[in-house]
């Protein structure tokens, strides 16, 4: 992790509206370069919109984001180039085959040598026999691994990680969380959403946690065990009921 | 600029691909276009004369409904598996995903006008100039494909989209669907350059117009 560095995320009296309804509130967030963050939260506490916001598919209502030393909504362009999102969706096309479908994206990310870098994501999820076999034969674990595949492709400085553990089993869960470890080398920035405390923490460097579009608590993973976690996050989540 | 052109035919590729397996905008605007010119057909029986007059607005009241079929299909795969964020978080300018969707509608529309096209020679039994006419049906069609293409993403997020679609698109596509009506009626009956040549200029008027401004104002039409 570089301590001294720019964040690698950062945002500022973050807020966002939808109609009359606040979704997220004055949000202060900085990660660092190389770090992991693990956002939990109650269903409709925000972190959903706070990913789609650092993934620029929604604009802020207020307050300053930047994303890889670039601004957000200003720099979409540069900020799209250096993140890779995995959300409940996996942006994949059914009738193509997991080739296709990479060749696709790479073309859309420029992505040079594309044949070897596809051979590369291919082998790092594991989908190498099925890589001419079309989206929609693939078990809902393998589209999840082939959504990484595709997230990473372009070789994203930041990893945007939405709740992907949501609709697997907890086999394809368990080889998820393997894959996002090894894919997780140092090198990436990752911020992850979970409602799964134990995983979450063990795949992170840092917690923090969003309640009511407010960021209620942030510490370090070294200063928490799952248990004290779990009572922390029990009395936050809690209080908002 | 290459890398412009790049990712437009990589959204066009990725769209025919999938549409040569689904067939889904193929078989639609073809099936409902060839039964439309059906029940014309048997409901219009009528002499010569008659029908001379009323198969171009046949021709083209088959064309627009199946028209917004296709563009009902033109975001469908997007929409069902939530594939327009993956599309939106790509780095290009918004205009490149536009142009990529429009001319996937615009192929997909011409290609089955253009086998109906002798189905209506048939079963209206009109004199047909050939070059002509298709030079009409593609004016018109990317008209049509240009401005249908935004209302098609406008629609996407909509509840009721089969039904907001039409209403939305129609009423804006309708100087086009007059100007090829008028042009191809007097292509059918034959008459020369000079009398259809105001009706091509109005149609490559709005499809400039169209063009343009829909490729500026998608990028607001994608944003949440």
């Amino acid at each position: 992790m570089n301590d001294s560095g720019p964040p690698a995320v950062e945002t500022r009296r973050l807020s966002k509206d939808f109609g009359g309804r606040r979704a997220l509130r004055s949000v202060d967030l900085r990660v660092r370069e190389s770090e992991s963050l693990t956002i939990f939260g109650p269903n409709g506490s925000g972190k959903t919109t706070l990913i789609k916001i650092l993934a620029t598919i929604v604009r802020p209502t207020g307050g300053a984001v930047t994303v890889a030393g670039f601004s957000l909504p200003q720099d979409a362009l540069d900020v799209r180039r250096r993140i890779g999102v995995v959300t409940h969706q996996n942006y994949l096309y059914d009738e193509l085959t997991c080739c296709e479908n990479l060749t696709f994206y790479g073309r859309m990310y420029r992505v040079q040598d594309l044949p070897d870098r596809i051979r590369t994501v291919i082998a790092q999820v594991g989908l190498e026999a099925r890589l001419h076999d079309r989206v929609r034969t693939l078990s809902n674990g393998m589209q999840r691994r082939m959504a990484i595949a595709r997230a990473v492709l372009h070789n994203p400085s930041v990893l945007l990680l939405d709740e992907p553990e949501v609709g697997l089993d907890e086999h394809a869960v368990n080889l998820l969380e393997d894959l996002l470890a090894r894919l997780n080398d140092g090198r990436r920035t990752v911020i992850m959403t979970t409602h799964n405390l134990e995983r979450g923490l063990r795949m992170s460097d840092r917690v923090a946690v969003l309640v009511d579009g407010r960021i209620v608590y942030q510490e370090a993973r070294a200063a928490l065990d799952v248990e004290r976690l779990r009572g922390t996050y029990a009395q936050l989540a809690g209080a908002r009921a | 600029m290459k890398d412009y052109f790049a990712g437009i035919m990589a959204v066009l590729w990725k769209d025919v691909l999938s549409e040569l397996r689904t067939k889904d905008i193929l078989l639609s605007v073809f099936v409902f276009s060839l039964l439309s010119l059906v029940i014309f057909s048997f409901a219009l029986r009528t002499d010569r004369a008659t029908v001379a007059v009323i198969a171009p607005g046949v021709l083209w009241a088959a064309f627009a409904f199946s028209g917004i079929l296709a563009l009902n299909r033109a975001f469908a795969t997007e929409r069902e598996k939530g594939s327009l964020e993956g599309l939106v978080i790509t780095p290009v300018p918004r205009d490149v995903i536009y142009f990529g969707k429009m001319l996937g509608v615009l192929l997909f529309m011409l290609a089955a006008e253009i086998v109906l096209l002798p189905v209506f020679v048939v079963l209206f039994n009109v004199p047909l100039d050939v070059p002509r006419l298709l030079l009409i049906i593609f004016l018109a069609t990317l008209g049509f494909a240009s401005v249908g293409t935004v209302f098609s993403a406008i629609a996407v997020n909509t509840r009721s989209r089969e039904i907001m679609l039409p209403v939305l698109f129609l009423p804006v596509v309708v100087p086009v669907i007059i100007s090829a009506v008028e042009a191809s009626a007097r292509v059918m009956a034959g008459e020369p350059w000079d009398n259809l040549s105001v009706w091509l200029q109005v149609l490559v008027a709005f499809d400039v117009i169209f063009v343009v401004v829909s490729s500026l104002v998608f990028e607001y039409v994608l944003e949440e």
